[in-house]
């Protein structure tokens, strides 16, 4: 009896508004079973919001996943001072968090058309606007990203990377394997599932980010989320069908992602659970 | 809605072995740097920036003229009290479910844990488009008046926050044993209300903290949904501010900053090891 209200609220606020989007966009315009609004989504506008998300969530992916795997070994194993890998996992679950509006107004401060960052490289000569910068594209939404994409990165790894048994470094020095034959044949190979999942996991996290890039722009970046949130306030795809397809294809690829996530990370528990 | 991890607490039993070690700690260092400009320079900038407001001198104009402007403090509030609903709510459902799963219905087990993904498979841009088609005409009109609308704002709210209050909730049942724990109340006579409220609740402080904090720190600047459902709170507000103010963002993103910091550096503070329970 316990888990009934949990099975309810859930139904009610999380399974039953998607599915009503699953049924519509089914529904064509006279009501009857269609896949027309499936077959529409190869129209310009949303292949270019599409295509916008998936550059962006992953580039930001694999460079978050690399400079966060980086920096949480660097934390772990690097031989740094203990209060950095405490401070630094702090900072993570702070700045994983601070997306949205407070992130887009910093980076607006830093590298907007009047930021400190903009204005210091005036001072060096180096126009970054007139040389076709700007903080509002593909690049700059994807440097803002990169702000809660490595921490979250870290965040997964460090536990990972605490995972990596002792006995498998000094087995394979024992063996005369370098550091480098040890990371190649049997550090990396270990974690490969893991870091591949949690870059995954951070493709799925940057594709469904809608309030950051909304308060960059104002919705006006061709990106999948915005163009759900054009829609939902108003018919801009002159196709309420299409609009519901568009929202399923995202739940598609979000679902996509998760699952990849927790097959692969299933798969890296068996060393380093 | 952005996926977000509470720093988990880990033992670091994996020291470095000696002969690679200084070079180790060179390209740490290197690295530690570059990432440390990434991360600070815009929020230097930022703070810069919010310093500037007067002419000519360095001083905290904006943040006098943020706290002065007459919807921060509203819009601040309501999303306070939406977040506290959100989390009671949240923790209403998720502690009994997550304790009869590990107890009684371990077979449940995975549906649950299904369902508490849910939010991370539906974007919140979608999830509120669901929820406005759903609840937008009879007969389960919702969204008619704006106290009806923050009603199902705040169940969005409880709804996003499942993933966090579920895994939370049950680290820390499997952290205690909670059968012993059961049985032995129910041998003292117990009935289930107060087996929940004084053995299972006091047992779980630190991992209903920590889920609340973190719930916190997600709703309290909430955009997408706020935004579609037409509601005065902090995001919606933060997001204005920005399009219509020179200075007063910068403090604002700046706060906003402290606040994340306060409600994750209190999470770290209380999951530390040794300090449990």
């Amino acid at each position: 009896m316990g888990v009934l209200p949990f099975f309810l609220f859930s139904g009610m606020f999380l399974i039953a508004p998607a599915i009503i989007l699953a049924y519509r966009s089914l529904e064509g315009p006279d009501g009857t079973l269609t896949l027309d609004n499936y077959r529409a989504l190869t129209s310009d506008t949303v292949v270019a919001a599409y295509s916008m998300s998936v550059r962006i969530s992953l580039t930001t992916a694999v460079l978050g996943g690399v400079i966060g795997f980086f920096l949480a070994w660097a934390v772990s194993m690097g031989g740094l001072p203990g209060p950095f890998r405490s401070g630094l996992t702090t900072f993570s679950g702070v700045a994983s968090n601070f997306a949205g509006v407070p992130l887009a107004a910093a980076f607006i401060f830093t590298l907007g058309r009047v930021g400190v960052v903009t204005a210091l490289f005036e001072l060096i000569g180096v126009d970054l606007y007139g040389s076709g910068f700007t903080i509002y594209s593909y690049w700059g939404l994807s440097l803002i990203y990169l702000f809660f994409q490595i921490p979250l990165m870290v965040l997964v790894m460090l536990p990972a990377l605490d995972g990596l048994k002792r006995d498998w470094r000094e087995a394979a020095e024992n063996l005369g394997a370098t550091p480098g034959q040890y990371w190649r044949r049997v550090a990396l190979p270990v974690l490969l599932p893991s870091i591949l999942g949690t870059m995954i996991l951070l493709f799925g996290n940057a594709f469904g980010a809608h309030a950051t890039a909304y308060a960059l722009t104002g919705g006006l970046l061709p990106l999948a989320t915005l163009l759900i949130g054009q829609q939902i306030s108003g018919d801009v795809l002159n196709n309420p069908g299409l609009g519901y397809a568009v929202a399923m294809g995202m739940v598609f690829i979000m679902a996509l992602s998760i699952f990849l996530y927790s097959v692969l990370q299933r798969r890296s528990e068996r060393w380093l659970g | 809605m952005t996926i977000s991890t509470a720093p988990i607490p880990v033992t670091t039993d994996t020291e470095p072995t000696a002969v690679p070690a200084k070079r180790n700690r060179f390209w740490a260092w290197v690295i530690i740097a570059f990432t440390a400009l990434y991360f600070l320079v815009p929020l230097g900038a930022t703070f810069w920036w919010s310093l500037r407001a007067e002419a000519d001198k360095l001083g905290f104009e904006a943040y006098r003229r943020l706290f002065d402007d007459a919807n921060f403090w509203p819009s601040f509030t309501e999303s306070v009290i939406n977040a506290i609903a959100a989390i009671f709510l949240s923790l209403l459902i998720i502690v009994p479910t997550a304790y009869w799963v590990t107890l009684r219905l371990p077979k449940l087990r995975p549906v649950v844990e299904f369902i508490t993904l849910l939010p991370f498979v539906i974007p919140a841009v979608v999830l509120v488009f669901g929820l406005i088609r759903l609840y937008g005409r009879p007969p389960l009109l919702l969204t008619a008046t704006y106290d009806s609308s923050r009603v199902l704002l705040v169940c969005a709210y409880a709804a996003l926050s499942f993933p966090y209050m579920f895994r939370s909730v049950d680290n820390g049942l499997r952290a205690m044993d909670v059968r012993s724990l059961t049985e032995a109340a129910q041998s003292l006579g117990a009935g289930w209300p107060t087996i929940l409220r004084r053995v299972i609740f006091p047992n779980l402080r630190v991992a209903l903290l920590s889920g609340a904090l973190l719930t916190f720190a997600i709703v309290i600047g909430e955009l997408t949904i706020a935004l579609f459902m037409a509601q005065q709170t902090f995001g919606p507000y933060m997001a204005n501010l920005t399009r219509s103010k020179v200075y007063e963002p910068s403090a604002m993103a700046i706060v906003a900053f402290a606040l994340t910091w306060a409600a994750m550096g209190t999470i770290a503070l209380i999951t530390r090891p040794g300090k449990r329970g």
